[in-house]
């Protein structure tokens, strides 16, 4: 049987401000994932942005997995990291600086 | 081959003996096997995302899951480890959606099978039986190109386990939709948002109180079986667990055909919740059968 290969959209056009994050994603099937991050709209002062990816226990409490990379600096780039171990639920965090919008897509890639 | 040998095939077959299917199997989708083209239904846009309607926009994907929990861990299916889990928002209100998109060749009876459950997020340490509001499924369906009765008709179906904090348990239909919403400007799409919270109606003698066991994270497989018949686009049998519902009072949304969706079989699944915490429907495994 062909392994498992998922795209998974797990936020379209969502508008992340202040402290966002993405819903909660099961993906405990997989062993290793891609992560996108699209900015489809920007607005307020552009400084780098980290964003971290995050693991949870239970899919209610969330800690950082490590993996950290920075949100796109214009309309239409791409940021991306890759993830391994990350057991069974994903997410992506990020805090906004005040005055900052962003309207982000954001893609899983899981295998 | 006869009705007696396929009957006795299928019941041999551990697979397929909990369904009841009619003589020709569309799909078999067991979760254990993948998403089995099981998607999310992303609304209608043109030119930009911001073109959506909100109900579409909330959506989000399904997602592979062992029902994993936070005080005894994965729970597991009927026969494997995986089901497809539809999540909405934390947001009182909020729907998703999950659906798989095919067409017709038969305009004849077709029955879906599947087993089901449904639970809140187990954020709380109480029996939160009334913050899911609703799960429920419908077909999206059209006439073939060439049929003189090609009507768009969508047979909506759910649950309404709770409006309000109060735990109703009844099933209901819809036979109205919103207006229609021009989306972008090339006169080419509109959206509807059928599944607003407006015009569901009481199925008669369709209350049902199904096992939602003790606490928030333990769950029970239900089985339900909807018989549609495409020739004349009328639903003609609902059954959940070991309940038989009538039919007679039911009507389908109808609209005029649209211009891209001929012999269209869409079949969808949906979950709300009553309060502001996720509400979770489970479904492990599916059947969808066609009498041809």
């Amino acid at each position: 049987m062909l392994r498992e290969n998922h795209t998974a959209v797990i936020a379209r056009n969502e508008l992340w401000q202040g402290s966002s994050a993405t819903e909660p994603h099961e993906a405990g099937w997989a062993i290793e994932a891609l992560i996108f991050v699209r900015a489809l709209a920007i607005d307020g002062p552009l400084t780098p942005v980290p964003v971290s990816v995050q693991v949870s226990a239970d899919g209610m409490r969330w800690v950082d997995e490590g993996t950290r990379f920075e949100l796109p600096r214009t309309i239409e780039a791409d940021s991306w990291a890759r993830i391994r171990h990350f057991g069974n639920w994903l997410r992506l965090s990020a805090d906004l600086p005040a005055g900052l919008t962003m309207k982000v897509l954001v893609t899983l890639h899981l295998k | 081959m006869n009705a007696d040998l396929l009957q006795t095939l299928r019941l041999a077959d551990p697979r397929l003996s909990r369904f009841d299917p009619l003589r020709r199997i569309l799909c078999f989708d067991d979760f254990d096997r993948g998403y089995c083209g099981w998607t999310q239904l992303v609304g209608n846009y043109e030119h930009s995302l911001d073109a959506m309607l909100p109900g579409y926009a909330q959506h989000t994907q399904a997602m592979l899951s062992t029902l994993p929990t936070w005080d005894f861990g994965s729970h597991g299916g009927v026969d494997g480890s995986y089901a497809l889990k539809l999540a909405s928002r934390p947001r009182r209100g909020a729907q998703n959606v999950t659906l798989k998109r095919l067409t017709f060749r038969d305009r004849g009876p077709i029955r879906v099978e599947f087993y089901f459950t449904f639970k809140p997020e187990a954020s709380e340490m109480r029996l939160s039986e009334a913050d899911v509001r609703s799960f429920g499924f419908l077909y999206d369906l059209q006439g073939g190109d060439t049929d003189p009765d090609n009507d768009r008709v969508m047979p909506h179906f759910r649950f309404l386990n709770a409006l309000d904090g109060v735990h109703l348990q009844k099933w209901q239909f819809k036979r109205r939709t919103k207006h229609f919403h021009p989306i972008g400007t090339d006169n080419k799409t509109v959206s509807h948002y059928h599944l607003s919270p407006e015009d569901w109606e009481d199925l008669p003698g369709g209350h049902q109180r199904l096992c939602y066991n003790e606490i928030p994270t333990k769950v029970n497989w239900h089985y339900a079986c909807l018989d549609f018949d495409l020739a004349t686009m009328t639903a003609t049998g609902l059954r959940c667990n070991d309940r038989q519902f009538d039919l007679t009072g039911f009507e389908s949304i109808h609209i005029p055909a649209m211009r891209n969706l001929w012999c269209m079989l869409n079949l969808c699944f949906f979950v709300e919740t009553d309060v502001d915490k996720r509400a979770f429907l489970y479904l492990d495994s599916l059947c969808l059968s066609a009498d041809f």
